[in-house]
């Protein structure tokens, strides 16, 4: 968009809409992103008001009386959301290279013209886009036949590939990488898993990024598999526990032994509302500082989805 | 004889092959498991499962309760509230996520500074990138009871407090609120991605002409976004049985008195999995399988009579 309108010439003056027009299309644009970003910076106030203000006059748009104890606290106490700040990383970590690894092996074995199986697979692969067992059934395998209750892996294996990403890199593959790459290192002598690894995969970067971002955010931002599976508040990411802390703002205290306190005492004295906030802010943070530099990928990965299905 | 000729016919097996099969035997490991054995798992929904012990030995030892899960799935009143909800707010949802972003990708991109544009697009984004429980602390400040922006500022004006979480009416507005605010910037860039791949030399043509700006967005702009809009619309449709499980269960934190304008069809098997009444949610999450599918093809069928180059098959 910004190259377009520096490349247009004279002529792009004369088609403009007129000056009115443009401070009212400005105006309904800075409502808009207001409205987007505003309730962010509500939750950033909220984690920096004092604990009683808040008891006192409730949440604010700004601190009434500005405080850092919410954050004082999490530094101190510790232990409860440092363990879940490190699950949210590992399992961000581990699923999004496992995740990048089995959608770019398959996608490129589909993209082999010539592989005896290669009708066969893309049927594995199609089906799932149309028909699934749904939550139930899914529900008992996972949890009961696999055995992945309160294991990480339940964070990590079920959201590792999807069909969607499978056939973005097959696409990839087929139409930026030439056959002849592929064709002259067979004649070398090099299998295909080496050529997998050390020619197609270096060269496919901007997909395996694509591809890798969608992941990174997905498994930061999931919740849903920690609530199905995870009961063992050990291994909570931070999603889940500012779920739990949603219904249950005790839950912080669990760990009051450790600090040398009773759980009753540090049940009264703990700041509650602004730390539940500061758990939000911890999640938010690392993704609003991420993603304006990392939209360009995004948006080439969203629109290859919109128009290529 | 006959495996001997049809040795001949075909290709060999070559050393090709074997490699390849290696390289996409994990994933293909990961689809059996995950994908292909909970189709096969749908059969519970004919069963009078019970959780106890293994999966397996249950699913063959239970017995056949033919239809009766889902007699007792649609004599509850539930299951045709749920349906409605289902489908009333997906519809809405596909109207407006075609109508919002594409009149603001059309205004975006007729702003006389493009890098302020540029800016309003990346705040606009940033609700894509939360997830509903982030969200829903985000609600809980603004509707809390005692606590909450909402009602301090109804207080200001000299209005009563309002027990947001327990009254019905005001919920399908908020719920197509924050569908919308979440989905603003996905929506917008879709469609600024179709309207900036348009040649420009069409609208120099119709400057030359003196075309008006209405007249460019009505006759070149909308008519050549017809077909991404048109695919949009199918694919959602397509997907009309499914809802944002998030949007439903963590948005109004679950709720019991907004029930009748909350629960769609992921959150009635969710809760009924976790109240242990598998017969329903088998049944319920079945009906959401099937129907899914049925629409998902005939939203495929459509694209590929529109555009079989969209199509998926």
């Amino acid at each position: 968009m910004a190259a377009k309108s520096e490349a247009t010439s004279g002529l792009d003056r004369y088609n403009r809409i007129g000056k009115g027009m443009n401070v009212l299309f400005h105006l309904v644009f800075i409502l808009l992103a207001l409205v987007c970003v505003v309730p962010i910076l509500v939750i950033v106030s909220i984690s920096f008001s004092s604990e009683d203000s808040i008891r006192e006059t409730g949440y604010h748009m700004f601190p009434t009386v500005f405080s850092v104890e919410a954050y004082g606290f999490i530094i101190q106490q510790g232990t409860v959301i440092l363990r879940a700040f490190g699950v949210s990383v590992l399992v961000t970590v581990i699923g999004t290279v496992l995740g990048v690894l089995l959608t770019a092996s398959m996608g490129y074995v589909l993209a082999q013209p010539n592989y005896k199986l290669k009708s066969f697979l893309t049927w594995v692969v199609f089906i799932p886009m149309v028909f699934n067992g749904g939550l139930v059934s899914s529900y008992f395998i996972n949890a009961n036949l696999l055995g992945l209750k309160d294991t990480i892996w339940a964070l990590i294996l079920p959201l590792a590939v999807s069909s969607f990403n499978v056939i973005i890199c097959k696409t990839f593959f087929r139409s930026t990488i030439p056959d002849g790459i592929v064709e002259s290192a067979e004649i070398d002598g090099a299998s295909q898993l080496r050529i997998f690894f050390s020619i197609i995969m270096p060269i496919s970067l901007p997909v395996l990024a694509t591809i890798g971002l969608f992941l990174c955010f997905g498994y930061w931002n999931d919740w849903f598999q920690s609530m199905l599976y995870i009961n063992n508040q050990d291994l909570y990411s931070l999603q889940a526990l500012l779920n739990n802390l949603m219904s249950n703002v005790d839950a912080l205290a669990r760990n009051a032994s450790s600090m040398g306190v009773s759980y009753a005492t540090l049940v009264a004295s703990m700041p509650k509302e602004t730390a539940r906030m500061a758990v939000a802010i911890l999640i938010v943070v690392p993704v609003a500082f991420a993603y304006p530099f990392f939209q360009r990928y995004f948006i080439a990965g969203l629109t290859v989805g919109s128009i290529k299905g | 004889m006959k495996k001997e000729e049809r040795k001949h016919r075909r290709p060999r097996w070559r050393k090709q092959d074997t490699e390849l099969t290696l390289l996409a035997l994990p994933t293909t490991i990961w689809y059996i498991l995950f994908c292909f054995l909970p189709m096969f798992g749908v059969i519970i929904a004919f069963k009078d499962f019970k959780i106890s012990g293994g999966f397996l030995s249950n699913v063959f030892n239970s017995p056949w309760s033919g239809w009766k899960n889902f007699e007792f799935l649609f004599k509850s009143n539930d299951a045709w509230i749920t349906i409605r909800n289902t489908l009333g707010y997906n519809i809405i949802f596909i109207l407006l996520g075609i109508l919002i972003p594409v009149t603001l990708a059309l205004m975006i991109g007729r702003l006389h500074n493009s890098r302020a544009g540029k800016v309003y697009q990346t705040m606009m984004f940033l609700p894509y990138f939360l997830s509903w429980v982030v969200v829903s602390a985000v609600i809980w400040a603004f509707l809390s009871f005692d606590k909450g922006i909402a009602n301090q500022m109804l207080n200001q004006m000299g209005a009563e407090s309002v027990n947001w979480y327990m009254e019905p009416q005001y919920w399908p507005y908020f719920l197509i609120f924050m569908n919308v605010w979440k989905g603003i910037g996905y929506g917008m860039v879709v469609y600024l991605a179709t309207i900036t791949g348009i040649d420009s030399t069409y609208y120099e043509a119709a400057v030359i002409d003196g075309a008006s700006i209405w007249q460019q967005t009505r006759y070149i702009t909308l008519p050549m976004m017809k077909l991404v809009i048109v695919m949009m619309f199918i694919l959602a449709v397509g997907r009309i049985f499914y809802t944002d499980f998030g949007l439903f269960y963590q948005v109004p934190r679950d709720s019991n008195s907004l029930f009748n304008v909350t629960t769609t069809l992921d959150v009635l098997v969710y809760k009924q999995l976790k109240t242990a009444t598998v017969g329903m949610a088998s049944a319920a999450a079945f009906v959401q399988s099937v129907m899914g599918c049925i629409t998902i093809l005939f939203a495929n069928w459509i694209v590929r009579r529109i555009d079989s180059e969209s199509a998926m098959m």
